[in-house]
Order: C-alpha cells, then sequence, then structure tokens
C-alpha cells in the first residue's frame, strides 16, 4: 500500500482501503469483504475526522466496531495509522496470525472483542458511563449493522443509554438493507421506517449517505451534544466492486483471481473517472 | 446474606474506589441505602434490562471499573448469557455477577426463578470464579474476593435470614480452599451455599445417632476447585457425603465422584443433589428441597444404612 499521500482525499483513501482489503483477500482464507466495503466509510470518518488525536497520534477516544464481521475495514485503517503491521494484516487469519475474521480484544487498536451481534452498544454505553461518572472528556464510536438491529439487546441499550444522559456516545450504523439471506427490509419489512423509532428512544438521529464523508463528519460534528447521537449511514452492500454490490453470496466470499483483477480494474476506472469530474 | 452483600460492598467502595454497583430492578433495598447515599453515581438501576446490565458492567471495567451486578441468579446469568460469556469472560474482566436467590432459594416463585444449575453452567465458562459462600459471615468474605479478583466472579447468594454457621469455624475463608467449618474424624460432608445449613444438622443427627464424629467443609469455591483439599477428604475419612442444592450434573456431587476415581480414594461416598427435573411445588424452602429428596432425616438415614457391597466408590 503506497504511504498516504497529504493531498489525499477520503474518497482516494477508501479507495486505496478496497485495493488492500481485496489484496487480503487474494490470501485464500474467507473473510467477510462486501460487510467491511459498506461500512468502510464510516470508519474511515470515524478514524480520520472523528476521533481526536493527540500529539502521539493517540487519541482519547475510543471505537469499538459493534459489527465485528466488517473488521477488515477497520484493520486496514489501523495499518494505515501505523498500529497493524502489513504483516499482520498479511497473514490474516493464517495460523499464528493475531488477526482473525472478528475483531479480539489485546490485539493493538482493538478496544472489545466482538462477532456476535448486538454486544457493542452496551459495551461503549458502559464505557461512555464511566468517563461521564469521572468527568473525562472522551467520545465512544460505535459502529453497528442493520441486522444488527434486529437483537433486542441493541434495543434495550438504546432505551438505557439516553437515560444515563450518555450524550458522548455516538453510534452509526451501516444501512446497507442486507442480512446473510437477504434484504433486511424485506426480511422485517414492518421495522421501517428506522429514523424515527431510534428517536423516539431519545437519541439524536440522523440519516445520512454512508458513503459520503462529508455527510457523515457533519451529521456527528452537528449533533446537539445533549443526546446520544445515531447516524444512520445508508450504504451498498460490497461497495465499489459491481459483481459484488447487493449479492448476498459476497458477505462471506472471497474473489478468484480473475474476480480480484476485475475489481481492481473497476477501483482504478472510478479513480480516473472521478479525476476527470474534478 | 442480601444485607451483608450491601453492607460489605459499602465497606469495600471505602477502600478501594472502583466499585460500581448495577442492578436490575431488583435491589437489596434498604440495606443498598448508605452506598447510594454516599455514592449516587456509581448505583444505577438500568430497568429490567439485564443484557445491558452485563455490557455496561463490561464497559465500565475496560475503564477500569469494578462493577457489580447484581439481580436474582437467573437473571444475573441466564438472561444475559451470551453478555457474560462475551462481554465479561471472553475479555477476562473483573465483573462480579451477584445471584441472588441461588438455587431454589424463591421457593415460592417456581421454577422461573430457580437457578438450579447456575454452578455448572458458570463453571463452564473459561475465565470464571464462581463463589458460594454458606452464611452470612461467608458473604462478606467473598464479596471481598469478589472484589480483590483480577476476572470475572459469580457470586451465588442466598437471600435473607441464614444463620450463622461459620463463627467456630477451625479454618479461615481462603479463596480457591476448602474450609472446614465443623471438626469430625469418621464422616465428612462436603457442602456450599445456604444448604450446608442442612449439612450441619445431618452432622449433629448422625453423631447422636451413631455415636461417629462428622465433619462438615464449606466448598464456597466452586471454581477453581480446591482439589487438593477435596482429595485429602477423600483419603482421610471413611465415608464422605456431598450435600449440595444444585442439579446432579456439573456441580460438587460430579466434580468430587471424578476426584475420588482419580485419587483411587477408598472411602464411601455418597452424594446428594437436587434432581434433574424442575418441580411444580410451592412452599416454604425446606418443603422444596424435600420434594427434591433433600432432608436431613432422608440424608442421614442413607448415610447410615450399610454400604452396599464394599466398592471403593458408590455414587
Amino acid at each position: 500500500m503506497p504511504p498516504p499521500q497529504t493531498t489525499e482525499t477520503a474518497a482516494d483513501r477508501c479507495r486505496r482501503y478496497r485495493r488492500r482489503i481485496l489484496d487480503i483477500s487474494q490470501s485464500g482464507v474467507p473473510l467477510h469483504i462486501a460487510p467491511a466495503f459498506s461500512c468502510l466509510e464510516l470508519v474511515d470518518a470515524v478514524y480520520h475526522d472523528l476521533m481526536r488525536r493527540s500529539g502521539d497520534g493517540g487519541s482519547p477516544d475510543t471505537f469499538v466496531l459493534s459489527k465485528g464481521h466488517g473488521c477488515l475495514a477497520q484493520y486496514v485503517v489501523l495499518e494505515d495509522l501505523g498500529v497493524l503491521t502489513s504483516e499482520q494484516l498479511d497473514s490474516c487469519g493464517r495460523p499464528g496470525s493475531i488477526l482473525g475474521s472478528h475483531p479480539d480484544y489485546g490485539v493493538p487498536g482493538i478496544e472489545a472483542s466482538t462477532g456476535s451481534l448486538g454486544h457493542g452498544l452496551g459495551i461503549a454505553a458502559g464505557m461512555a458511563l464511566a468517563d461521564k461518572v469521572r468527568g473525562d472528556d472522551r467520545r465512544v464510536f460505535v459502529v453497528l449493522s442493520d441486522g444488527e438491529l434486529q437483537e433486542g439487546s441493541v434495543w434495550e441499550a438504546m432505551m438505557v443509554a439516553p437515560s444515563l444522559g450518555l450524550s458522548n456516545l455516538v453510534a452509526l450504523v451501516d444501512l446497507n438493507d442486507f442480512q446473510s439471506l437477504g434484504r433486511t427490509s424485506e426480511t422485517l419489512p414492518n421495522f421501517y421506517p428506522i429514523v424515527d423509532k431510534v428517536a423516539s428512544f431519545g437519541w439524536d438521529c440522523r440519516d445520512v449517505n454512508g458513503h459520503d464523508n462529508g455527510a457523515i463528519v457533519e451529521a456527528v460534528r452537528g449533533r446537539t451534544g445533549t443526546a446520544p447521537t445515531m447516524v444512520l449511514g445508508r450504504t451498498v452492500k460490497g461497495k465499489g466492486v459491481s459483481y459484488m454490490e447487493n449479492v448476498p453470496i459476497w458477505h462471506y466470499r472471497s474473489p478468484s483471481a480473475e474476480e480480484y483483477q476485475q475489481a481492481l480494474r473497476e477501483l482504478e476506472a472510478a479513480a480516473e473517472a472521478e479525476a476527470a469530474r474534478a | 446474606m442480601r444485607d451483608t452483600f450491601a453492607r460489605t460492598i459499602y465497606d469495600v467502595a471505602k477502600k478501594t474506589n472502583d466499585v460500581f454497583v448495577l442492578v436490575a430492578d431488583i435491589s437489596p433495598a434498604g440495606s443498598m441505602g448508605p452506598f447510594r447515599a454516599e455514592y449516587p453515581d456509581r448505583f444505577i438501576n438500568v430497568g429490567v434490562a439485564e443484557q445491558t446490565m452485563i455490557g455496561l458492567a463490561a464497559g465500565l471495567a475496560l475503564r477500569g471499573f469494578r462493577p457489580f451486578a447484581y439481580t436474582i441468579a437467573t437473571f444475573s446469568i441466564y438472561r444475559p448469557f451470551e453478555q457474560v460469556r462475551v462481554d465479561v469472560c471472553y475479555h477476562d474482566l473483573p465483573v462480579t455477577m451477584v445471584g441472588i436467590g441461588g438455587g431454589i432459594t424463591y421457593s415460592t416463585l417456581g421454577g422461573t426463578h430457580h437457578a438450579q444449575e447456575d454452578i455448572a453452567v458458570m463453571s463452564g465458562l473459561p475465565n470464571m470464579t464462581v463463589l458460594a459462600p454458606c452464611d452470612p459471615a461467608e458473604t462478606a468474605a467473598a464479596t471481598w474476593a469478589a472484589a480483590r479478583a483480577s476476572g470475572p466472579v459469580y457470586l451465588r447468594l442466598g437471600k435473607a435470614g441464614e444463620p450463622d454457621l461459620t463463627a467456630e469455624a477451625p479454618d479461615p475463608f481462603v479463596m480457591g480452599k476448602i474450609r472446614r467449618i465443623r471438626q469430625g474424624r469418621d464422616v465428612c460432608i462436603l457442602s456450599f451455599g445456604t444448604i450446608t445449613k442442612m449439612a450441619c444438622d445431618v452432622a449433629v443427627k448422625i453423631e447422636a445417632d451413631s455415636g461417629g464424629s462428622v465433619a462438615v467443609v464449606s466448598v464456597h469455591t466452586l471454581k477453581p476447585l480446591d482439589r487438593e483439599g477435596i482429595a485429602r477428604v477423600l483419603g482421610e475419612f471413611d465415608t464422605v457425603l456431598v450435600v449440595e442444592e444444585h442439579a446432579p450434573y456439573g456441580g460438587l456431587s460430579a466434580q468430587v465422584g471424578a476426584l475420588a476415581y482419580e485419587s483411587g480414594a477408598r472411602c464411601r461416598l455418597q452424594c446428594f443433589s437436587l434432581q434433574d427435573r424442575f418441580i411444580h411445588a410451592y412452599g416454604s424452602h425446606a418443603y422444596l428441597l424435600d420434594k427434591h429428596g433433600l432432608s436431613v432425616d432422608r440424608i442421614t438415614r442413607a448415610a447410615l444404612a450399610p454400604a452396599p457391597g464394599r466398592s471403593s466408590v458408590s455414587v
């Protein structure tokens, strides 16, 4: 992966991350590619634009990936930040590796073990509660999936967090409209619309394009600050690679060598088209 | 036990400054008063939301607090089982799940409120320590032990009004070690939790009926089990009884049976546990235990009956 350019936009950066994820996918280890592609801009925005950085590159803020199966998105950002090494990412899922298909607490940069859905919001709320009780100026960011919203434990935490006044808690939901077996909106159609449900629990809830860095950052920065915030990011599962987009099988499948080349060509073409527009 | 826990947690908080108490709409009401008055920010009723209680506890522990998550035993570990397993045990965090009404203490509330397989379920979890004190004094000691533990603890308590059993105990409470609470030479009864009172009554009755001398041991730490201590008991006594308010699988009986075999014990071993069934009965705690086959008379009779043959172990 080439070193980040100072003029690199969030879109450039995320394209670079997608290429890196595709590279890792060629190791032969099955990994969740499409779920990482859908939440990539959300994860990227948290790390690069929303978490505050101290002089040594550390942060008082915390990131928890509640949709743990999207962890390739987190791994590539942590690699970029120098928290994980290239060797660690290259060996992901292989014998002796510290990295698997779900984030594991104790690995550098991983603040909570996730993988089973419906756990991250409660843990993040506990962290935010601790910070509030101690009067520490820390923010806790947590990324969930829309399938995960079907877990009852999420709604317990949704009920409790505003009542505890956890205005230092920011949740971002990867609303890609897919779960393992099909469209989320077709699985439980009466669950929609979501934004009013979240707001009715006392959250500051905003609905944005989840692949638009500017929109994500603006939604979080523009929060009221009096309640926990939930940004619903509308996304496309498998975003950036045509044959993966909205095709359920790519939830848990790695591209063949030929498919890998095609994916790289598509990302390249998208970059060129964007440059031409600019 | 309930009030002792509340008083002890207040003492712990005064000395350690990192205690946090979470309850899920069940609380040792009056006795938590001093703690709540002094640390209002560190007592939270999350509502009837046990999964979030444990999730919050894990998050608090990740930030350096030492949370105690308190409710009726079934709701502190069964409802949020995966949160206990993943959020607490997988992260190896110093969170104590406090289960009030362990076993079938809530004898009028029915099977929904009976934690009769809790030791087996909690002992199966990596990193978990399982404590079941037998009386109020041991509850205080176990609460302190939980407050000093480096990882997760399940603290199984009774309810209220339990008698003192340990004031004259020859051994002190040491986490991870069995504790002789009554001296004897011929028979030894291993027990834990509130049913240890029945074990003590059995000891008195066996002595009265047979003239033998009966020891009682509190196995307050079910995990890690004091295997050496139990093996010593199995080697030292002619007869060893296990009396437990727990399902026959995965509790003390099963583990002592295995230890007896592994250690080549020659004693007679008899185990008395709850039955492997839900009972649809209501009444006093003693009445329900009796329905499960556990009473002083029945255990005494079985213990004094001639051994069937002379196998090394009869379970």
